[in-house]
């Protein structure tokens, strides 16, 4: 078949490789019909996540049919079209069982390297490096999916693929860092980022509750789809101060609940982020928290800094006086995605909202290696690509 | 140091005679014995010391504020600065600098702290004088803080003495050989489940990644065969030292086995209904011995971690019903996770 394998930092090409086999009793292959290229795939495809090798197949957000199932997958059969949720999870162990899916005891084989890194492991994810279990990802014709009978969402009518493919990642990981920013109703709420992500975030944290979102970009494509599309105010950060603006705009209190959809590969101005790009240049810190930063100091006394941006390991100058002598709460995750499937398929079924917003290109899985270049550059105003396998 | 059980589980351990090996053919007396009570030893070692060091610390930081500002000093403890104050202030700074370092620079500091209780008496009666004249409340609390000092003082000084004998009862003993392994994982299953599937030795080689059979001979005996570096394996006889349903079972290998090993598997539920928490203490002697674990380490056949790994594999023949593995921890060459002509290297 073939896939989507990264052969180097910025090296994507599309190979020919062995088709997968059920492995274990649970697993089923999947034909994907479509699958997305994600921002933290573009973590993988600079080079900053560690434990990839090359040839690796990427891509964790995708969908299709279901061609084969090994003998324990009761509840799928062949022929069904599914949407696969990104961590892969049990569904038996402690954590799965308190809806914490992403820290999944048990699907993770390499759990001994990530937990070197971090202490204990988390789940598995599909195409993202051998720290998260070494599982092929679904930037290809045909994946293998573990534990089939936990995570994929079967859908029966007929929403398009471009509908619900976002329930693999992107919308439910933007519901959770509005979930986790602990709205309240006349909360205003910052967002850091306009990717994908940052819009779903927006989106939901009007759904729960907002009256007024602030989003924070730099790139006016992005801020216009914050404006147009998900309904926020924006901050465009290269011509303004975003502390100034959201001291500014929030009568001095600061954004009752900040989120970063930004991750470790900020960006900013000035000493500080020349500093933190040289920083991670030489492997001296593993991320730019530039964002994070900026949420946690603007945040209003005693409100939440919500993080859904991808960061690996160890950040410099994090303002933790700040968290604690103004009593912040700080919540972080990679999104248990299983548990936000099935609400978030009938809020689109009942037409609250239309993932399909953020798709600016659709491509051939060929062409995949274009599809990373003009994502990771922002040419062509991109903000999402979908690749048709 | 040592995992945190609860007493009666410690309790079990000491009392599970197999695990002393003095009746082990063919093992050297106290070789695989002294586990236990040198863990304990050592963590009582390290209460006296650690508290011994922060006396250390704090005798030279008295110290040197009474050697530089006596008369701020003075004042502080409720007594009138006068030329006599300053150098008794002084002299005493000088002598909690010199118990300071004495107990910060000795391995066995235990003779420094009763300097330090000497010290402690001295500035009780110093204080006592100057109850008279000056602030009678500053100088009293000033008391209330040297007997405070001294009860520490006399802590650290009796754990050190208790830790001191311990290890002249120990010495005579062999030092401990071999490689030593804790390792524990919780398993959310019922503990009778959970014993029952690793009594029954022949699942072992189901999840453990480094066996390749175990035949059970009788009740108590069973012959295992695992791989070994270099391609090869080894054998060795196991026998039964104890056994106890649901919570122990503890094992040594039977005489003239190339690799000496004994050990203790417990079982216990986990708080919060989060099911079974097991504890494994491994104790082997490889051929070559620790030059062999080191070499092993660099190829990450280090054994705390193969017997995590093995942990991990066994909670999810349990939770899941089989081990679980990704494309590329199971193939070697081409595979999904791989394509044909894809470089090794780790990036």
């Amino acid at each position: 078949m073939k896939a989507t394998c990264w052969m180097g930092t910025r090296d994507i090409e599309i190979r020919d490789v062995p088709d997968p086999r059920i492995l274990n009793h649970r697993d089923a292959i999947v034909r994907v019909t479509s699958t997305a290229i994600c921002g933290s795939d573009l973590h993988l495809y600079n080079g900053f996540i560690p434990g990839l090798e090359h040839g690796d197949i990427l891509g964790h957000e995708f969908m299709g049919e279901v061609v084969d199932v090994g003998p324990e997958v009761k509840n799928l059969k062949k022929g069904d079209r599914v949407v696969v949720p990104f961590p892969i999870a049990c569904g038996a162990c402690w954590q799965c069982e308190h809806g914490l899916y992403a820290a999944c005891e048990n699907s993770n084989p390499n759990a001994w390297v990530a937990e070197k890194m971090w202490g204990r492991s988390p789940a598995g994810i599909f195409g993202y490096s051998h720290v998260l279990g070494g599982f092929a990802g679904g930037q290809a014709e045909y994946a293998r999916v573990p534990f089939a009978d936990v995570g994929p969402l079967k859908i029966d009518d007929d929403l398009t693929d471009d509908q619900v493919l976002f329930l693999s990642d992107i919308f439910p990981t933007g519901y959770m860092g509005a979930e986790m920013a602990n709205i309240q109703p006349g909360d205003t709420v910052a967002v850091w980022g306009c990717g994908p992500v940052g819009q779903f975030a927006i989106a939901s944290a009007y759904m729960l509750g907002a009256e007024r979102v602030i989003a924070i970009d730099r790139f006016p494509y992005r801020l216009e789809m914050a404006r147009d599309k998900a309904g926020a105010d924006v901050i465009n950060y290269e011509e303004t101060d975003v502390l100034d603006a959201l001291e500014e705009m929030t009568g001095g209190r600061g954004p009752d609940a900040c989120i970063d959809a930004v991750g470790m590969e900020g960006h900013g101005h000035g000493f500080q982020y020349a500093y933190d790009r040289a920083k991670q240049a030489v492997r001296a810190e593993t991320g730019r928290p530039i964002a994070l930063r900026e949420a946690i100091l603007s945040c209003r006394s005693g409100g939440t800094v919500s993080v859904i941006g991808v960061y690996g390991g160890f950040l410099d100058k994090f303002p933790m006086g700040a968290v604690l002598n103004r009593g912040l709460t700080i919540r972080a995750g990679q999104c248990h995605v299983h548990r936000y499937m099935k609400p978030l398929l009938e809020r689109i079924r009942n037409g609250d909202i239309d993932p399909s917003f953020v798709i600016t290109h659709h491509m051939d899985l060929e062409d995949a290696a274009a599809g990373y270049e003009i994502f990771n550059e922002k040419h062509e105003h991109c903000e999402k690509v979908v690749l048709r396998a | 140091m040592d995992t945190p059980h609860p007493p009666d589980t410690q309790q079990r351990w000491t009392s599970s005679a197999g695990l002393e090996g003095r009746d082990a053919p063919g093992a050297r007396p106290g070789r695989y014995a002294p586990e236990l009570d040198d863990d304990r030893i050592h963590d009582r070692l390290d209460e006296g010391e650690g508290l011994a060091r922060v006396l250390g610390w704090f005798s030279i930081g008295l110290g040197v504020a009474q050697t530089l500002a006596p008369d701020t000093l003075t004042r502080l403890v409720g007594a009138v600065p006068t030329e006599t104050t300053r150098n008794t202030m002084r002299a005493v700074g000088a002598r909690e600098i010199i118990t300071g370092i004495g107990i910060l620079a000795n391995p066995d500091p235990s003779e420094w702290v009763k300097a330090r209780i000497a010290g402690d008496a001295m500035d009780l009666s110093l204080l006592g004088r100057s109850l008279g004249n000056g602030e009678r409340d500053r100088t009293a609390g000033a008391m209330v803080a040297v007997l405070g000092a001294a009860a520490l003082d006399l802590n650290a000084a009796r754990r050190l003495g208790s830790s001191s004998r311990a290890r002249e009862v120990q010495t005579p003993r062999d030092p401990i050989r071999g490689i030593r392994v804790h390792k524990s994982m919780t398993i959310r299953r019922p503990v009778d489940e959970v014993y029952a599937f690793w009594r029954d030795f022949e699942n072992l080689p189901r999840f453990m990644r480094h066996l390749e059979t175990v035949e059970v001979l009788d009740g108590k005996r069973s012959r295992w065969k695992a791989k070994a570096p270099a391609g090869l394996s080894v054998s060795w006889e196991a026998v039964i030292t104890e056994e106890r349903p649901n919570e122990l079972i503890a094992w040594r290998s039977a005489k003239g086995a190339t690799v000496e090993n004994a050990g203790v598997v417990w079982f216990r539920p986990a708080p919060g209904d989060r099911g079974t928490e097991i504890h494994v203490r491994l104790h082997y002697d490889p051929p070559g011995g620790r030059l062999t674990s080191t070499l092993a380490l660099l190829f990450r056949e280090e054994p705390g971690q193969q017997v995590k790994d093995d942990l991990r594999a066994f909670k999810q023949m349990m939770e899941v019903g089989e081990v679980v593995v990704s494309d590329a921890t199971v193939s070697r060459g081409p595979h999904p996770g791989r394509p044909p002509g894809g470089e090794e290297e780790q990036s």
